[in-house]
């Protein structure tokens, strides 16, 4: 009986899964989040005084960004829970 | 790694954010709830009950935050045009998830209130949602806001069966979600990454044998995480109003 119950355990890949695939979730908005504020230092140092405006669109976009990766957060636990 | 004594390490999960009732069916993110509108109620009525024309240190707090939600967030995104019915909403809606976010650092309290997804849902759902959708519709018509909002300007006519299914989809279903989403999944991972080095610091401090040495590193970085976890409320509570305004703006922009 424990022979089979530790062969199930060892079959159960479904956490290990999951992690693996909110890293790879989360390559996207990394690359994405660090373009939107390369774009702002690039914008603020080429017109310093327009650094309000672009600081405040930054944020909204990566508002934007950032959910991806955090729904693929929650979706780990949902595939862990099952 | 092999440790002297004591059983295994088990990993905070969700199970941990679910507290046992206080008493009856009451929690403690709703007493949480209760306490953070009476904190930002008193604090704003005693800033405001003795106004003078150079604020002391109360008043000129309560003023920079109005300032903040005024200009920074509500001008901004609304436009200088028709911002000014907005700024009560867009301010309470930034101190409420501010105050409820911040929960999570404050001692004995200890519990970001909005790691609950149920509490930002809510707020996203019951208040932000019907609001810029009502402004729109009254600005716009019935027809004439559904076009405003799913047929974006400019778009070749052999693309639109394709773009406006999208658009109506993430215009209203998605949005009020993701907003809600994004606040607390933010404070979840937060608190959630918090426990870990704590409770980690702990067991290692108590059950390890040479594991001892590295009980430190686990409490340093703890503190270290908690530091970028104030950074992160602010960041979420700001990016909540500021989207919430984005999205009363969008429905009231003209066309362009």
């Amino acid at each position: 009986m424990s022979a089979i119950q530790l062969a199930q355990d060892a079959v159960n890949l479904n956490q290990g899964l999951a992690a693996i695939g909110y890293g790879l979730a989360a390559i996207g908005p990394g690359i994405g989040v660090g373009l939107i504020f390369s774009s702002v230092i690039s914008g603020t140092a080429r017109q310093p005084e327009a650094r309000g405006v672009l600081l405040s669109l930054a944020w909204t976009t990566f508002a934007i960004v950032e959910v991806l990766a955090l729904i693929g957060f929650v979706v780990y636990f949902i595939a862990t829970a099952g | 790694m092999v440790l002297a004594s004591g059983d295994k390490f088990v990993a905070p999960g969700v199970a941990d954010f679910f507290l046992p009732p206080i008493f009856g069916s009451v929690t403690k993110p709703m007493v949480l709830l209760v306490l953070s509108i009476l904190i930002i109620g008193a604090f704003f009525i005693a800033a405001t009950r003795n106004l003078k024309l150079v604020p002391g240190k109360f008043q000129f707090a309560a003023e920079s935050l109005y300032d903040f939600g005024r200009n920074n967030i509500a001008r901004e995104q609304i436009g200088a045009k028709d911002f000014k019915p907005f700024i009560p909403l867009i301010i309470s809606i930034f101190t409420f998830v501010l105050v409820n976010n911040l929960f999570g650092l404050i001692p004995i309290v200890q519990f970001p209130t909005m790691s609950h997804i149920g509490f930002p849902l809510a707020v996203s759902l019951l208040v932000v949602y019907p609001v810029y959708h009502f402004v729109g519709f009254k600005r716009h018509g019935f027809v004439g806001y559904l076009k405003h909002q799913t047929v974006p300007p400019g778009a070749p006519w052999f693309v639109l069966p394709l773009l406006i299914p999208i658009e109506f989809f993430q215009k209203f279903i998605l949005n009020p979600i993701t907003l809600a989403i994004r606040v607390f999944a933010a404070m979840f991972a937060g608190h959630l990454l918090l426990l870990v080095f704590t409770l980690a610091g702990e067991f290692l401090l108590l059950n390890g044998g040479i594991t001892v040495i590295v009980a430190p590193v686990s409490f340093a970085f703890a503190i270290a995480l908690t530091f970028l976890e104030a950074l992160i409320m602010c960041l979420q509570a700001y990016i909540f109003a500021l989207l919430s305004a984005s999205y009363i703006g969008m429905a009231l922009a003209e066309e362009h």
